[in-house]
């Protein structure tokens, strides 16, 4: 089994998403008897990556991929294919990933089991992916040849990667026939976050189950005799009735309070990651499966329209 | 401007999932079927865009008999015609697969612009607009938040990166758009819209009118199980009365934030 693994940078930063893919690659091989290299676009980051435990880091190096473009990182990943023949490629499911992956996958003509949050070795090796936003879990396999897997952010420890030091070795990438009919810009940020939620100490979050704008009036006086930040989940944010910077998760803030106290959301991944390091989570839910329920301290089962009020005027006369 | 949008049927997000006996497929009668969240938002982006620049837009959905309603519904918004892909081969494929017949069955429409939902609520997949764009030869960008068009040929897209950062990226057409929601404000049906649906054609594809080799598909789903439980919860439990009351004493004693 030889498996190749896809190293984003940002920046000259090696991406922790596909830094985790790394650790998973490495889980893999060791279960598969099979071997990992990494192929990074960036020679910033090979130094860091010659340091784990690999069979070799590639190195393509190309000025036209020095910032991402999906075309020429497609037509570069096509050739390095080709040359290296990996059973398995494996990506951080990153958003760059989202935007190129899944095109790497029709061109090489293997399948892509995209945004998976572990693998087990049974009789087969069977990548387990999260469905229906969390509720469920599948276990897919490949049935035969080639195919790519991307792992979600959080499925692996980076903290246990293997060291060790590796041979870097250039690799060549004929970019000359690619055309130009994506051009990126820029990156830039909107004006300045209004609220930053990330010094709060307690934050009182509401998800879709608030039901309409008008609702969060008695969301607003829990946090205030809290003393609390109010943030929220991406569906609130989306019908505007709140502004986006109380938006918590992988395209909104990341905060870690003493207090989160989430009111009707189910916990969605993208939720998850920005608000997972907080010290004390307390999830009211009306629906006892809900996701979130899996990383809370404390938990309550029941309808946040008939406990908020009561919880207000206790705490009002504490 | 000539713009297919893809539009997938899902179960709604509070229906609850009860897993049938096969470990493979859920219990459908008490599941509610709606439109998948982001591709009402890539139906209303395409909407826009057609009152802005003139043009035709047309709702493709593949999926069982049930989902001809996600197609009416697109009708009664403003759609001009659907696409109807079903066929019960068309079962259990995987997303390459599903990529390679609803390629074959618009390849010949010769869009400007398919937009689509960033992912779907279900499978969440996150890849068949990329897959359409490789096979019918387009430019793309994904997570679109917003959309200008530049001229006949070039139209920009703003991605959304992780945390918030954002990118205009400038695309040739045709071009497949994956879109994000929030982009823009949905819009219901009216009353008039919905009374036009019958006025308007879909179209119906079949496994005959596709290519057979998509029909192969090389990933197996050999169960679908809710997950395991690792974290160990402390549950409260009680009448609305004593869980806040609970919750007074945990604020105070054990997480120490009222004063
Ligand atoms: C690329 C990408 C980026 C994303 N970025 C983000 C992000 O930054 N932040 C984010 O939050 N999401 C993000 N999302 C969206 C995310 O996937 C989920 O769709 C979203 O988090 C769901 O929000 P929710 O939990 O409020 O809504 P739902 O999933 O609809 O859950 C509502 C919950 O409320 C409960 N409920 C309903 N009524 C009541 C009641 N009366 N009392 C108690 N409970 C009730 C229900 O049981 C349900 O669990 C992103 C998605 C993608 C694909
Ligand atoms: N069966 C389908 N019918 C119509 N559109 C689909 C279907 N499956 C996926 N899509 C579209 O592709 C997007 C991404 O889906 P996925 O790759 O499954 O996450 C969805 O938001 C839809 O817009």
């Amino acid at each position: 089994m030889k498996i190749l693994v896809y190293i984003q940078q940002d920046d000259g930063k090696l991406n922790s998403v596909s830094l985790e893919a790394l650790k998973g690659a490495q889980e893999i091989a060791a279960q598969t008897g099979g071997t990992v290299s990494a192929i990074c676009f960036n020679s910033d980051v090979t130094t860091q990556l010659a340091g784990y435990d690999l069979t070799e880091v590639l190195l393509a190096e190309d000025d036209k991929l020095n910032t991402f473009n999906p075309l020429f990182y497609l037509k570069a990943m096509e050739d390095i294919a080709k040359a290296e023949s990996p059973d398995i490629i494996v990506f951080g499911h990153s958003y760059e990933a989202r935007d190129w992956a899944p095109r790497l996958s029709v061109r090489l003509d293997i399948p892509l089991i995209s945004d998976c949050i572990g693998f087990k070795k049974e009789d087969e090796l069977t990548f387990i992916r999260s469905i229906y936003q969390g509720k469920l879990n599948s276990d897919s396999v490949v049935k035969n040849g080639a195919f790519i897997v991307s792992f979600q952010s959080g499925a692996f420890r980076v903290d246990g990667i293997q060291s060790g030091s590796a041979e870097v070795r250039n690799v060549t990438v004929d970019l000359s026939e690619v055309n130009d009919s994506i051009s990126p810009e820029e990156k830039f940020q909107e004006a300045e976050q209004a609220v930053d939620l990330t010094q709060a100490e307690v934050i009182v979050s509401v998800g879709r189950g608030i039901g309409k704008e008008e609702n969060l009036e008695m969301v607003r006086e829990l946090s205030k005799i809290l003393g609390a930040e109010i943030a929220a989940s991406r569906p609130v944010v989306d019908a505007g009735w709140l502004e986006s910077s109380r938006q918590v998760g992988s395209s909104g803030q990341t905060v870690s309070p003493k207090l989160y106290l989430a009111l009707g959301i189910s916990g969605a991944i993208q939720h998850v990651v920005g608000m997972k390091g907080s010290k004390h989570i307390v999830v009211i839910n009306k629906d006892s499966n809900a996701p979130l329920f899996e990383i809370a301290d404390y938990g309550v089962v029941g309808d946040i329209f008939e406990i908020v009020p009561q919880l207000t005027e206790k705490l009002q006369n504490a | 401007m000539k713009i297919c949008v893809l539009i997938k049927q899902v179960p709604d997000k509070d229906s609850s999932l009860n897993i049938s006996d096969d470990h493979l497929t859920l219990v459908e009668n008490n599941i509610t079927w709606v439109s998948n969240e982001s591709d009402n938002y890539a139906l209303e982006e395409a909407l826009l865009l057609k009152e802005k620049h003139g043009g035709e837009v047309i709702a493709c959905t593949l999926g069982k008999d049930s989902a001809r309603q996600v197609l009416k519904d697109a009708l009664a918004k403003g759609a001009d015609r659907g696409i109807f892909i079903s066929d019960s081969s068309f079962d259990n494929l995987d997303v390459l697969s599903l990529g390679k017949i609803i390629a074959s069955s618009l390849e010949k429409e010769n869009f400007d612009i398919i937009m689509s939902g960033l992912q779907s609520d279900d499978q969440g997949n996150s890849q068949l607009g990329l897959i359409l764009a490789e096979l019918l030869n387009m430019s793309h960008a994904t997570l679109g938040m917003g959309t200008e068009v530049v001229d006949d040929s070039t139209i920009k897209v703003k991605k959304e990166l992780e945390g918030g950062w954002f990118q205009w990226t400038k695309l040739s057409l045709p071009a497949s758009i994956s879109i994000q929601s929030g982009i823009n404000s949905p819009r219901y049906a009216t009353l008039k819209g919905i009374m036009m649906v019958k006025k308007k054609t879909v179209d119906e594809v079949t496994s005959g009118d596709v290519a057979a080799d998509a029909l192969e598909s090389n990933v197996t789903i050999n169960k679908i199980y809710v997950p395991d439980k690792t974290k160990e919860t402390q549950f409260i439990e009680g009448s609305p009365d004593e869980i806040s009351e609970k919750l007074v004493e945990l604020f105070r004693n054990d997480i120490k934030v009222l004063n």
